[in-house]
């Protein structure tokens, strides 16, 4: 069975059609690139698959399971976890409580507990704290545990988010442009991290980038979409040779 | 010693106090100002998740307390004193002591549940427009209760008084003003456990970013339900308080200028922070007695403070930090969890 199965996915704001009969599937552990130029409709993919918008046809299964009407932090809560174009940090809480309170799905105790400081309550609590310090610690992030994310530099912001979107132990992960205003020694270790995670994690992890050198060193299969709709789909070799996709982006060579 | 310092210290200031007022140390006048105190630090407190830790304008914070008030009035009033529409007393005097953190709690609980009006509105809204919202609130339940001749109405709402005397008549000490210091004691202790927790910090995740709140798990509608109904609820405890201090409520006296009166003590202490909105509520309080003899002077006085203190200091005076953030080495001596 697919992990995640995308059939006939359709998202229209007005009279746009921001994304026109998309499908995809994704296997257990796969590293996957959805790429194209600007304005293609790649985030409102993203945006779909996370819940964040209903789709205005076609369906999303997630492990079997059909997404429809679900809420976001529901759809989170199936395994699906994401980081942001923009970083979207909590700016106020430092790095540890970031980590800590995405893992609000699994947090196992009730308001009561929390009240009443039960024994599940320590617990659970207990947990929380240790998965989020052995993800830090794991990404070699201990010493910024206690910073608010403001005060980090933007590779490291980076990194903080996807080890937010980690600690929710995803089965797949939905990157959306993490090498985007990242300088090159950031993207080496941006490359490294996924690669990384990928080796470490049974993770899927679906991206979306536009450096190509991140997408080629690290994707086995990269899928192209343009205006809403998909116009190639293969391994990295086959794309760069694809003709639609140099038109793509680059324009036609007849004048 | 550490982890039981501040337990000890609140149990020790509050036999300290009981004690001065059983004796005659304090005044009468002295002991309505602490209890006001109180009844002051629980509305900033609770005011505070909501408009501090959620980032949400709510600007209703009276009606909730007036919900309680009545709420928690009618009990009592019910259970022990005579009155021409709720009858004979129900209950022996001997039960008052057991009865009356009963009629609070249902006061609180009223009031949590007239919380809604807000929070299920909050799903969809935000900001301003929530504000107006909280605004509405407010009017409905004052014109409510104004409109309900069976308690009295625009006349007000009295008989508590015989609840206070019943308690007294059980064992004679100054019954209101513990009820007021554990009342408070409760409160931020309950909002602290709250705030603390990773399920508490999902609330200012709302206020920082709610879209990325919503997508990392945090189930959004229900945290600002908690949030709403825990900080109308606390209201309603500290209404309950209140007008058996006073032993008379009138819905006016819980109208825009009381919520806004509790929203300056929130901005005054700072947002986001629970000694703040504990120390504010204690410097208000004072101030508001201190410049008594200003008369009509005092509201010319207190704003322009006011309007200074947002000049110099706008993040209030403790900003987003606890007393043991501003000033580590107090962890040494107390934990308060």
């Amino acid at each position: 069975m697919s992990l995640l199965e995308v059939k006939g996915l359709t998202r229209r704001f007005g009279g746009l059609i921001a994304v026109n009969d998309f499908n995809i599937e994704l296997g257990e552990h796969e590293l996957v690139a959805l790429i194209g130029p600007n304005g293609a409709g790649k985030t409102t993919v993203f945006n779909l698959v996370s819940g964040f918008y209903q789709p205005s046809e076609g369906s999303i299964s997630f492990k079997g399971k059909d997404t429809k009407g679900l809420r976001p932090h529901q759809v989170t809560g199936l395994g699906v976890a994401r980081t942001f174009q923009g970083i979207r940090l909590w700016g106020e809480m430092n790095v540890l409580d970031n980590i800590r309170v995405a893992q609000h799905y699994t947090l196992g105790y009730s308001l009561l507990d929390c009240f009443l400081r039960t024994k599940n309550y320590l617990l659970r609590e207990k947990a929380i704290d240790t998965i989020a310090w052995e993800l830090l610690e794991a990404m070699d992030m201990k010493d910024c545990a206690y910073e608010l994310p403001r005060n980090l530099s933007y590779g490291l912001q980076r990194r903080v988010e996807i080890a937010r979107a980690m600690s929710l132990k995803p089965s797949l992960l939905l990157l959306d442009e993490p090498a985007a205003g990242l300088n090159s020694a950031d993207v080496e270790g941006l490359i490294k991290l996924v690669r990384w995670i990928y080796d470490t994690f049974p993770v899927t992890i679906w991206m979306i980038e536009h450096q190509m050198k991140v997408v080629m060193s690290l994707c086995s299969r990269i899928k192209v979409v343009d205006f809403g709709t998909t116009i190639a789909d293969g391994t990295p070799h086959e794309i760069q040779t694809n003709p639609t996709v140099i038109k793509a982006y680059l324009g036609d060579d007849t004048i | 010693m550490q982890k039981h310092s501040f337990t000890i210290a609140m149990i020790a200031s509050m036999a300290v106090l009981t004690a001065l007022a059983q004796f005659g140390f304090i005044n009468q006048y002295i002991q309505s100002v602490i209890m006001l105190m109180g009844v002051n630090i629980i509305l900033s407190a609770s005011l505070n998740l909501v408009n501090g830790y959620m980032g949400e304008f709510s600007c209703g914070h009276g009606g909730f307390m007036c919900v309680g008030a009545y709420a928690s009035s009618v009990m009592t009033v019910l259970l022990f004193s005579k009155n021409q529409i709720l009858g004979a007393p129900l209950l022996p005097e001997s039960m008052a002591l057991f009865a009356f953190p009963l009629a609070l709690a249902v006061g609180a609980a009223v009031a949590s549940v007239a919380g809604l009006i807000v929070a299920v509105p909050s799903f969809k809204t935000r900001g301003d427009y929530l504000a107006i919202i909280t605004l509405a609130a407010n009017y409905m339940v004052i014109s409510a209760i104004d409109n309900l001749e069976i308690i009295g109405g625009p006349r007000g709402f009295m008989g508590m008084n015989a609840t206070v005397n019943a308690m007294n008549s059980v064992v004679n000490i100054p019954w209101m003003l513990i009820w007021v210091i554990l009342g408070t004691i409760f409160s931020v202790w309950i909002l602290r456990r709250f705030v603390s927790s990773t399920l508490g910090k999902g609330v200012p995740a709302i206020c920082q970013d709610e879209i990325a709140a919503e997508i990392m798990s945090v189930d959004t509608n229900r945290m600002k339900l908690i949030a709403f109904m825990l900080s109308s609820g606390l209201a309603g405890l500290a209404g309950g308080l209140f007008a058996h201090i006073l032993g008379y409520v009138n819905p006016h006296s819980f109208d825009i200028m009381k919520s806004t009166e509790v929203m300056v003590m929130v901005y005054l202490g700072g947002m986001g922070s629970l000694s703040g909105a504990t120390l504010s509520a204690v410097l208000f309080t004072l101030l508001l007695e201190v410049l008594r003899p200003l008369e009509i002077w005092k509201w010319v006085v207190i704003p322009l403070l006011l309007i200074l203190l947002m000049q110099f200091r706008p993040e209030g005076l403790m900003g987003n930090k606890e007393l043991s953030d501003l000033f580590p080495k107090l962890r040494k001596y107390y934990s308060f969890k």
